[in-house]
């Protein structure tokens, strides 16, 4: 992961409440977050406040929009994220 | 740095030595499958085209047919036809014939042979033949910048970008670095990540062309009224943990390695360059591994999450476990395990020698589990309707 993503991903499945360290592109910066929600393996938790509308960023890059405030160590997945892009809904 | 495979008379390598049984029609499908099940050291392809297709269309369809049977990998062709389809089996027969004509190609035609069972016998007959004749051709040192790699992932899940994308693209710039080619395909799943590509181009006709395709396939989704999502990514790459298409690509990209990007061409025509290409397919498995060894894959490593066992019929396709958890669940179907990234065990870089020795073993003759169980996997895209 880069150093701007705003979200992390989990590698084992994670219950409520627990405290999970992010080791940010190996280097010796590491972020310890509370995690609200069961997060199933392979997927996402905010590691910062996202607002509704802004940017949600992994490998350093933008995979998304947030369709609701996202507070820090919450899930992150498709019922608050949106894709930008092959939208023919839209 | 050597492999051991076949020199053929035109001076093309091949790593495998298949006698190919090949349908110009869906109507003959069953009729090839009858030849390769009396031959069984024979293989063959089936498929849902060869009949009332127009223009590109049908253009697109004989040149993949026609390059199955061309591809080095292959000794010798038996092609198959009803005898009334548009893309008609001696067409198919001559062009294979013309492009390489040292290879023994033999045409059945069902309605001439007088009905299946007589042209399942001809057919086998020849086959037979041709599989005792491929048996006495020896394999020979080769270098392995000869080689051409397909790099697919399927099924992906959230490891796909962590652990075995970036170790195959660890692979890719080995075998760049040997002199080998390497594609990078699945259009779909580079949408989201196509500016980093560009930014790779060796000149600014490449880059805008890595534009140009990207725009062309959300223009084809968008088309259909809907979000992508459900398609692309799929339902499994959203259990798994893929939340938008973006994200997906930003993990696919990984493949590609570090090495800038030659070219940009469309879906089934020959690679020719040395270095990274990214051919232009959809993101679906079986028809982007179709189109990329119809364009001259040798071999293709295959990157998996959610695990899949699908294999080219003449192109041995190395599947990579993105997780250990997948890896011993699908053991029967999975080749290697990248998921001791995930667990800290290796790193992407000792992983990534792994492929790349793995890739040169099979070259020289080792079978991957699908090319042991007998996958042979085969689609065309298709660009037209038919009428």
């Amino acid at each position: 992961m880069k150093a701007i993503d705003n979200v992390a991903t989990v590698v084992d499945n994670v219950e409520p409440d627990t405290d999970v360290v992010a080791d940010i592109n190996g280097k010796n910066v590491s972020v310890r977050i509370n995690i609200k929600e069961k997060i199933p393996f392979g997927h996402k938790f905010a590691l910062a406040d996202i607002k509704k509308g802004e940017e949600i960023i992994k490998y350093g890059e933008v995979i998304g929009i947030a369709t609701a405030d996202i507070q820090p160590g919450q899930y992150v997945h498709v019922h608050n994220l949106d894709s930008r892009r092959g939208r023919g809904d839209m | 740095m050597n492999f051991m495979g076949y020199r053929r008379t035109d001076g093309a390598i091949g790593i495998r030595n298949h006698v190919l049984v090949i349908p110009s029609v869906v109507c003959a499908n069953q009729v090839a499958r009858g030849i390769s099940q009396l031959v069984p050291e024979s293989t063959w392809v089936e498929h849902q085209h060869g009949c009332t297709q127009l223009g590109a269309d049908a253009e697109l369809s004989t040149r993949v047919l026609v390059a199955h049977g061309t591809h080095p990998n292959v000794f010798g062709v038996i092609v198959v036809g009803l005898g009334c389809e548009t893309l008609r089996a001696q067409d198919v027969a001559a062009k294979i014939k013309a492009k390489c004509p040292y290879k023994p190609v033999h045409l059945v035609i069902i309605q001439e042979q007088g009905g299946s069972i007589k042209a399942i016998a001809n057919g086998a007959s020849a086959a037979r033949e041709m599989v005792v004749a491929a048996s006495c051709l020896a394999r020979e040192p080769i270098d392995a910048g000869e080689l051409i790699l397909g790099t697919e992932c399927g099924g992906s899940d959230t490891c796909s970008g962590i652990s075995a994308n970036p170790a195959l693209g660890i692979a890719s710039d080995l075998l760049i670095d040997a002199g080998g080619s390497v594609v990078l395909a699945e259009t779909t799943e580079l949408v989201g990540a196509e500016h980093i590509m560009a930014a790779r181009a060796v000149n600014e006709q490449v880059a805008q062309r890595c534009f140009a395709v990207i725009e062309r396939c959300e223009r084809l989704a968008k088309s259909m009224g809907v979000d992508m999502r459900g398609s692309q990514p799929t339902p499994g790459n959203i259990e798994g943990g893929l939340s938008s298409i973006e994200e997906k690509s930003l993990g696919c990209v990984y493949k590609a390695g570090s090495k800038p990007l030659q070219d940009v061409i469309d879906y089934a025509v020959p690679v020719t360059k040395k270095g990274l290409v990214w051919m232009d397919t959809p993101g679906q498995d079986i028809e982007q591994i179709t189109g990329m060894v119809a364009g001259g894959c040798h071999l293709v490593v295959f990157t998996t999450g959610r695990g899949t066992c699908c294999g080219s019929p003449i192109a041995p396709t190395i599947k990579v476990a993105t997780n250990s958890a997948i890896f011993d669940i699908m053991n029967d179907n999975m080749d290697l395990n990248a998921g001791t990234i995930i667990s800290g065990e290796e790193t992407v870089e000792q992983v990534g020698w792994r492929i790349f020795n793995e890739m040169l073993l099979v070259a020289s003759g080792k079978l991957a589990k699908a090319e042991a169980l007998g996958f042979n996997d085969f689609a065309i895209n298709r660009i037209g309707p038919t009428i």
